[in-house]
Formats: C-alpha cells, structure tokens, sequence
C-alpha cells in the first residue's frame, strides 16, 4: 500500500460521516427557517386568507346583512341563474359590467397619463440642480396627503357653486358658466381622472427615479462625444434600460387603480358614470345589504385583478427574456 | 488627424482650481501620455479635451482652431472610458453603429465602416453579441472600434486598461501601440500606470497638483528628471532620495557626502551650489550594487526574490530604507550588513527645492554609451 492509498483509506470515512452532517445541518435550517417564517403565515391567513376564502364562499350564498344566521348555500346563482326564462345574476347584470368597463376605462387613462408624466417629472429631478432636495420633497406632498382628505379637497374645489376652479375658469374666460364637474356625466370621468393623476403622478416619479438612478452615468458621456441628440439617447438608450422598473411601476398601479374606491365614492358617490368594481360590490353589501351577491361581485373583482396582473406579468416577462438573449 | 494645442487652459471647481494654466503643444499623429498620481487632475484635462467638462479659462485648439465652445461631436474627438461605457442592452455591432446612425450615411455606409473596424480589432464572430456576454478585454475592443467608426481627429483614452487583469493589460497595451503605428493616428492617453506611458508614449507629460512637471519622451524622462517629483514617479521601484551635503566642487562634477556615509561625485553643473548645501541624492535601485568596497553602507532589512532579479531593502545609517535591484539571485543576507556601490553616470543631484541639477554633457554622452 503506497503512503497515498492510505491517505485515501483514512480520510474517506470522515468524508461520508461530513456528508451526513451537512444533511444534518440543512434539515435544521430549514426548519429555523420555518419557524422565522410561521408568524406571518399565521398573520397573513388571519388577515388575508380567511377572509378571501370566506368572501369567495359567501359569493355561494344568499347571505343577507340582516340576518346572516339564515344563509344557504345556492350554488353559482349569484353569478348566473334562470328564472321563467329570464336572466339574472352578476355576469348578465348591464351595471356590473358598466363598472367592469368605468374601472378598466379608469386604470388605462390615469395609468397611462401618470406614466408619461411620472417619466417627465423623474427625467426632471434626475438632473443636477440647486434645491434638488426640496423640489423632491415637495412633488411627493399630493402623495403623502390621505386619499380621503385630498379627495375631499379636491371635491371642495370642483364644486358647482362654491368651488374655485369654475371660479377661475370662468374668472379668465374660458367657461361662461359653472360646470358641475363631478355630477355631470361628460365631465366626471375624468374629472376623478385628473384628480387620481394629480395625486398618484409623484409614486410613478419616485419608482421611475429609482430606476433612472440605477443607470450608470458613462454611457451618456459616450453617447454626448458621440454626438448622439439627447431625444434620440432618451428612446434608445434610457427608456429600454428602465423598461425592467418601468414594467415594475405601472404593475403597482395598475393594481391599485382596478380596485380604486376611496376617490371615485367621495368625488362622485354610488353615480353609474364612474361607479368602478369596488364600488359596486359596496353598494351590494352596504346599501343593498346583499352579503351574498356582493361577495361574488368581490370574488369576481379578484378574478379580473388576478387575471389582468398575470398577463401584464407574462408580457413584461416575455419583453425581459428577449432581452438577455 | 489633427494637432492639438493648450494654450494656458485652466479649471476651476468651485473656489477650487483643479487644472492651474496648462500649455502644451500636441503634433499631429503624436501618441501623448497623461500620467500622474490619482487626483492629479490628469483626466480631468483629458475630458477638457473631449470637451466633457467646460474650461474655465484659456485656449484649446484643434487644428488650430479655437473649440473651446464647441461640444465633442463638433470637436470631432472620440473617447474610451476606463468602464468601457457600452450600452449593454445593444449587441456589438450596435453599440459601434450607434453614434454612426445620425451622421447620416447610408446603411451600406455604416455596416462598411463596422465592419472594418471589427476586422481590425478581431471582433468579427462577436458582433451579435451584448456587452454582458464578453470578456474584459472584449468589451474594450469594442469602445475601442465605437471610436474608430467615426473616425475622428483625435482619440481620447481615459485609463482604458485598468480594469483588466496584468495579463490583458500587456496584450491590449501592444494592440493599442499597434493600432496607432497602423492609424498615424492623433491620441492621447491617461493612465497612472508608468510602465503604459513608457511603453505606449511618443512623449509623457508628467502631471502633478493641476500642473505639467515635464514633458519629454520616455527615456528624457527616465535618464533627465527635471525634478524630484518626475524622478520618483518615472521609473519601477521609484527613485531612491538620500539627504546629501555638497563637499566639493569638481570640475566633472559635485562631490556629495550622503550623511553618516562615504563620498560620491555626480556629474552634474554644480556652479549655483557651494560647498556645505543640503541637497538630494537620487539613485535608481537598477544603478546600485552590493560592493564590499562601495561608499554607502546599511543593514539589509528584507530580500525579494522575483527569479530574473531581485530587491534588498536596506536601511541606511541615517534610518533611510533605499531599495536595490541586482539580477538573479541575492548573494547578501537579511541582517547582514552591506556596501553599496552606485553608477556614478547615472547619478541625479536635486536642490533643496527638489529641481534637478544640470547633467554635464560629456557624462551625458557617457551614460548614453553605458546605457
């Protein structure tokens, strides 16, 4: 036996003993990791699952907020039933798909406007200025302000009477009389669209900002000897390296805006020119006290959420693995 | 090509003067080195040129015109940045066609020159590839060919070998010599790496505190310091200072005595100084070698081996460390005590405020032979 078969001889027990200790030394993390991660699976079933399981399960029932006690499974008839040959439930029901159609119309426009101005005012605050600081603590103030109070604030100023926008706008001219901006049916669309662009523009900055940060600063001065016009660098060489966080931002809000509720209910309350789907569902269980029927049209506002955020996903996926081909 | 001239150019940051009235006079064709320590302001002078940064005051002229107002693509320069500064979301081929794309040339046009340009810097089977997917120095011949596209009147070159490993840093320092003997083209090129301005340089400008110390070609620099600054930056291990006393002026030279040492004669226009002056020995560690006969003596404190030569460290009387290097394997000893004998022709003599002293002709014409 030559001095290195022993080595091998003497060393290869240890080996396989080591193996089973590391074995050892994963089955334990993994269970520390299990039980660092317990508590908020425990919180987010309280908070979250529970309550999306029971809506989805009352969506089944006839369930009704005066007496709960006597609720009975019905099967898919909230959604779909026949009766003497008529119709009803949520997928025939014309409002339902008025606020399907309020909340998509809603999320494309001031999604889209709060993208292009969000890119704006981030192009703007990525540059080098004397009181950088202050202007991007203050373009984040319609952010910090509570949706309720600045939609509260900005029915104030929309008021037929009493608001100061007719005030002005007709102050220089330019409407002859006040306009009812939140009850009229042409104008109350957008005037919840305005205020949600007013309001939510400074997130899509600060996202855009963050993503803008991360370039790195050579490749400008390569494309500045190059002689490359600034508009040109801007979609070619800026807008394809942010796209990863630009695909990021508009997922957030577009989430946010299909459930939008809080500024549509106090600009324009249960109106069916702007009732979104969060809307409906309230009016169902609240006013209408219909547990049952509104818990489906909650469970259905899931689905639609789930469905459009899954393909914005796939598509932006898609657009990411061409990329790194 | 084109020549470049800096009539007393200076830049201010702020109340800060980085770049402090900086004249020079660039041929066409000329291969010049920015060298100097970091924060030297040597490439703030280079992005000068490339008219990244706004000059404060003085004169740039390219072909003898004033562009001091001009931007970069009017300057008709262009630049390769240490971080090759690739757009990594466009191939090869892309990202040296970019700046090409608005100067209107036709496709055919702009695929040619590419294409030319790939064959010169071998990137040919790369070309459908992104930035991310090549190596360090793949990367480099790419901004190296996005500068050659455009054929501009000057190349820029802004540390372009840093961030490559020793290995590579060799190989693209000779495609880079190659490149410009094939071009005649004008470059200028920054680097804090003495052995790229020595090998690369038709001329250094050695560049210290916002100031030029010198300007010469590699060997002026090496064999003709003008102070002791150019001194101890030119040349690997760097020069080593001994405080000196003048004993006795020679008509071959200046007799110094290196304190608690023996005498030496340098051979250098000693009539501004007179006898008792504190001045500076400098001696390179490739002109000294262990003599049991030599004037200076020390203790050697450590021995580097690199195989084809090696270093003593040795501390001298006075507690100063000087480093020798002698080829091949050290004879002396760590602890041991040793002489030190230098070249007497290739001694430097610096005056208290660190200016050279005057080498006298005829033992320059010596070291020439000797060298």
């Amino acid at each position: 036996m030559t001095p290195t078969d022993a080595a091998v001889h003497k060393t290869a027990p240890p080996t396989r003993a080591a193996r089973t200790e590391r074995s050892d030394l994963t089955s334990s993390r993994l269970r520390a990791a299990f039980l660092f991660l317990l508590p908020m699976m425990t919180v987010l079933g309280v908070v979250a699952g529970w309550p999306l399981v029971r809506t989805i399960w009352l969506g089944f029932t006839d369930a009704n907020l005066v007496d709960l006690s006597v609720t009975e499974f019905i099967g898919i008839e909230n959604y779909y039933a026949v009766y003497d040959g008529e119709a009803f439930g949520l997928l025939v029901d014309p409002e339902w798909w008025n606020a399907v159609w309020n909340t998509l119309w809603f999320s494309v426009i001031s999604v889209s406007l709060e993208t292009a101005l969000g890119m704006a005012v981030a192009l703007v605050l990525n540059l080098q200025f004397k009181g950088r600081g202050l202007v991007r603590a203050a373009v984040l103030v319609p952010w910090a302000i509570p949706t309720i109070v600045s939609a509260k604030m900005w029915s104030w100023m929309l008021h037929d009477q009493l608001g100061i926008i007719n005030e002005l706008l007709m102050g220089v001219g330019l409407i002859a009389e006040p306009i009812a901006w939140t009850a009229n049916p042409d104008t109350a669309m957008w005037a919840v669209i305005m205020v949600d662009v007013w309001k939510t523009t400074p997130f899509m900055a600060l996202l855009i900002l963050a993503g803008l940060q991360m370039l790195p600063g050579d490749i400008y001065e390569a494309a500045k000897v190059d002689g490359v016009h600034p508009v040109k660098v801007f979609f070619k060489v800026t807008l394809p390296l942010i796209r990863p966080a630009l695909v990021v931002a508009v997922v957030f809000r577009a989430l946010d805006a299909l459930r939008i509720f809080d500024l549509i209910y106090v600009l324009t309350s249960n109106s069916t020119t702007t009732m979104s789907m969060s809307v409906y569902a309230r009016q169902q269980l609240v006013d209408f006290q219909e547990v049952g029927y509104g818990s489906a049209a909650a469970t259905l506002l899931f689905l639609v959420i789930a469905l459009i955020t899954t393909l914005t996903l796939m598509a932006g996926k898609v657009n990411l693995s061409e990329d790194s081909k | 090509m084109a020549s470049v001239e800096l009539q007393n150019i200076i830049k201010d940051f702020g109340s800060t003067r980085i770049i402090q009235g900086v004249d020079l006079k660039i041929e066409e064709g000329e291969f010049i080195v920015f060298v100097g320590p970091s924060g030297c302001g040597k490439s703030t002078l280079l992005r000068l040129v490339a008219g990244l940064e706004d000059i404060s005051g003085g004169d740039l002229l390219i072909d003898e015109e004033v562009v001091n107002k001009m931007s970069p693509k009017q300057r008709q320069i262009a630049m390769v940045f240490q971080s090759y500064a690739l757009y990594p979301h466009m191939s090869v081929f892309e990202n040296m066609a970019f700046g090409l794309e608005l100067a209107g040339g036709s496709k055919e046009d702009i695929r040619r020159k590419v294409m030319d340009a790939a064959q010169i810097l071998e990137l040919e089977e790369l070309l459908e590839r992104k930035p991310k997917q090549l190596s360090g120095g793949q990367r480099q011949r790419v901004a190296i060919g996005r500068a050659i596209v455009r054929n501009p009147k000057v190349f820029l070159f802004d540390e372009p070998l840093s961030n490559l490993d020793a290995a590579l840093r060799v190989q693209m320092r000779i495609e880079i010599a190659k490149l410009h003997r094939d071009m005649q083209a004008t470059m200028i090129y920054v680097t804090h790496d003495q052995t790229e301005a020595m090998t690369l340089a038709d001329r250094i400008v050695v560049i210290n505190k916002g100031r030029i110390e010198q300007v010469g070609s590699p060997l002026e620099l090496y064999h003709r310091p003008a102070n002791k600054f150019v001194a101890g930056f030119i040349g690997s291990p760097k020069m080593n200072f001994l405080p000196a006393e003048v004993v006795e002026l020679l008509a071959d030279g200046v007799r110094v005595k290196a304190l608690d040492s023996g005498s030496v004669v340098v051979p250098v226009e000693g009539s501004q100084l007179s006898v008792g002056d504190r001045v500076s020995l400098g001696i390179r560690p490739e002109h000294l070698a262990v003599s049991a006969t030599g004037p200076l003596s020390g203790t050697v404190e450590v021995i580097e081996e690199l195989g084809e030569s090696h270093f003593l460290y040795v501390r001298m009387g006075d507690g100063e460390l000087i480093t020798v290097q002698g080829k091949g394997d050290a004879k002396a000893r760590r602890s041991e005590k040793c002489n030190l004998q230098p070249v007497d022709a290739h001694l430097h003599l610096f005056d208290a405020g660190g200016v050279a002293l005057p080498l006298l002709q005829q033992h320059e014409d010596k070291a020439k032979a000797l060298a």
